[in-house]
This record gives C-alpha cells, structure tokens and sequence, in this order.
C-alpha cells in the first residue's frame, strides 16, 4: 500500500516533466529529420540517452561522421554535471538501496528528475523514483518521434516557440526556491554573473558550453558552501536531508 | 560506421556519469561542506544553464525575452512546471506574430 502510494506520487510529480520533455524533444526530432535521420533513429537517441544538450551535440557528433573518441569526449564534458548530481542523489536516497537499484535509478538522472527529486520532502524510495522517471523517459522517446515526423508540416513559428520550453522548466524548478532561501538566491545569482562571464568574455568565449557549465555550477556552489553552510541537523526546512 | 555504434558510444558515456557516482557512493557523506555544495549544485547548474541561453533560444532575442519575463513572473507566483514552460513558449509565438505583422 505504502509501495503504491509512492509510485503514483513519482507519477504524479514526473507528469509534468514529461510534458515540458515532449516539446523539448520534439524539436530534437525535427533537427534528426532535417538531417536525414529516420523518426526512429530520432525516437531511439532519446530513449537511450535522455540527456537534452548531449544529444543534440552528440547528434552534430554524428552527422560530421567524427571519431567515437569525439563522441566520448564531447558527452563527457557536456554531461559531466551528471556525475555531480548523482553524487547529490546518492545522498537522497533512503538507505538501504542495493547496487542493481542504484543502477536502474541512475538510467534517468536528468536536470529535471534530480531536482524533483532533491526538492521531495525526505528521503526518496526506489519505488518512488521508478514512478518519477518513467512517464518523462516515455515524453522524451516520443517526442523525438513525433518531432521526426512532423518535421515538414511545423511552421517556423512554432518551432521557434517551443526552443524556450526547456529553459521555462528550469526557471519553475529554481525560482520559487530562491524566492524563499536568501542563500539559494546568492548562489543563483553567482551562477548567473559567472555564466554571463563565460558568455561575452572573448578569451572565456573559447571555452566549451560544457565545461563553461561546470566551471559555473562549481564556483557558485563552492561559494555558497563556504558561506551558507546547510544545518548540520536534519530538520523540516533541509531539503538535501534524510541521511545525516 | 554504424550510427547504432554512435548511439551506443553517446549513450553508454552518458551512463557511466550518472551511474557510477550513485552506486560508488553508497554511505552518507558526513562532511559539512560537501553535503552543502551538493546541496547548491542543482540550483547554480540549472541557472547556468538558462542564463543566458535562454536569450538566443528563439528566432528573436525581443521574443525571447518576453518569454523569460513571463516565465520569471509566473514562477514568481509559484506556478508550477507546465503552466510556466507552456506560458513562454505561448509568449514567444504572440510576441513574434506581433513584431511580424507591426514590421
């Protein structure tokens, strides 16, 4: 009962991201298509890889015909954000998880995901992140499909509309956060100043997307740490707590 | 070469990054200062990520920044995942049909 309970709280929280994922994807469809590459190629990067920005430069990976060492290395400074947000899961999770778990939850462990998760009051059951992650793993897969399909019929006006859904999502997880922590406000705005450095810049201009990310999330992470040290207790207000 | 051995490579990289730190780590982390930096990371990573991207995520750096103050207003007020995403995204659609005909 407790089991059920969970999942569908996982549903119901993942919903929305499956939605927000549909349209993102969807136009990671439309770009496979516009290169030569079939709904279901399109369909089945997304299934396989459920990272936004890694795919679509994976996908560019792909198209200049270049080494696998590129494509490694390209995911690996794109997606190297993972590793830090799977090292904060790691401390989310409810004790207790076995390895094969683990490894089943880490499969969808995107941006969005993580949040959700880290933003869900106590600990998280593997149950509960079954529940989460698969109706966007679901969104993501069809949407590149969907978007493959309709490549041709999509005016660009809409197709210009739908390339700020991903950055809406990210704006509805951070923002009502930073609204209610003056700490978590501080290290956005780092984030932020930093980001823009990275930007316009011209010698910081040369630094990859990626790595820029990286650079950022550390700096402005390290910062708050050393400045807004989170309550060494659990109490109600931590939400990173559940496993001290 | 076969673009499933791509899709693999791509996909298999992509992995590891998330799985290993998960399964690696499977005891509480009892220093303060890392339990709070991780605590930060998603927040600081998603705001790099969205600033300023989000600006040259349209066909119009003026359409994308009303999409921005619209989804800044309604995550102000709350809102949740879809009501903002799709709010821009209508946004921006109004917002280059309005530049568009004025023009």
């Amino acid at each position: 009962m407790k089991n059920q309970l969970e999942f569908s709280q996982g549903i119901k929280d993942g919903l929305p991201i499956a939605i927000g994922y549909f349209s993102v994807s969807f136009s990671f469809g439309i770009l496979c298509s516009s290169f030569g590459l079939s709904p279901y190629i399109a369909g089945l990067i997304s299934l396989t890889n459920v990272t936004s920005a890694g795919q679509f430069a994976g996908l560019s990976v792909i198209i200049a015909k270049a080494t696998l060492l590129e494509m490694i290395l390209t995911q690996l400074v794109i997606n190297s954000r993972y590793a830090l947000m799977s090292l904060s899961l790691s401390q989310k999770l409810a004790p207790g998880i076995g390895t094969f778990k683990r490894c089943l939850i880490a499969f969808a462990n995107t941006d969005e995901i993580f949040a959700v998760a880290m933003n869900h009051a106590g600990p998280v059951t593997p149950i509960y992140m079954a529940g989460l992650e698969i109706t966007p793993i679901l969104g993501w897969s069809l949407g590149a499909f969907t978007g493959a399909f309709a490549n041709n019929i999509l005016p660009v006006n809409i197709r210009s509309a739908l390339g700020i859904a991903l950055y809406g999502m990210f704006i509805a997880i951070v923002v009502p956060v930073a609204k209610e922590k003056n700490s978590v406000l501080a290290v956005c705005t780092l984030a932020v100043l930093t980001s823009v450095l990275f930007a316009y810049i011209p010698v910081l201009q040369h630094v990859s997307t990626g790595f820029s990310i990286i650079i950022c999330t550390v700096i402005a992470s390290v910062i708050g740490a050393i400045f807004f040290p989170i309550p060494n207790e659990e109490d109600s207000e931590n939400t990173n707590g559940g496993v001290a | 070469m076969s673009i499933y051995i791509y899709i693999l490579t791509m996909a298999l990289t992509t992995y590891l990054l998330r799985m290993l730190p998960l399964t690696l780590f499977q005891k509480p982390i009892r220093s303060r200062f890392v339990r709070s930096f991780l605590y930060y990371v998603p927040y600081a990573c998603l705001t790099a990520m969205t600033l300023p991207a989000i600006f040259s995520s349209t066909s119009s750096l003026l359409s994308a920044v009303i999409g921005f103050v619209v989804a800044m207003a309604l995550a102000l007020r709350g809102k949740g995942l879809v009501p903002v995403a799709v709010s821009a995204c209508l946004a921006v659609f109004v917002a280059e049909l309005l530049t568009r005909t004025m023009l």
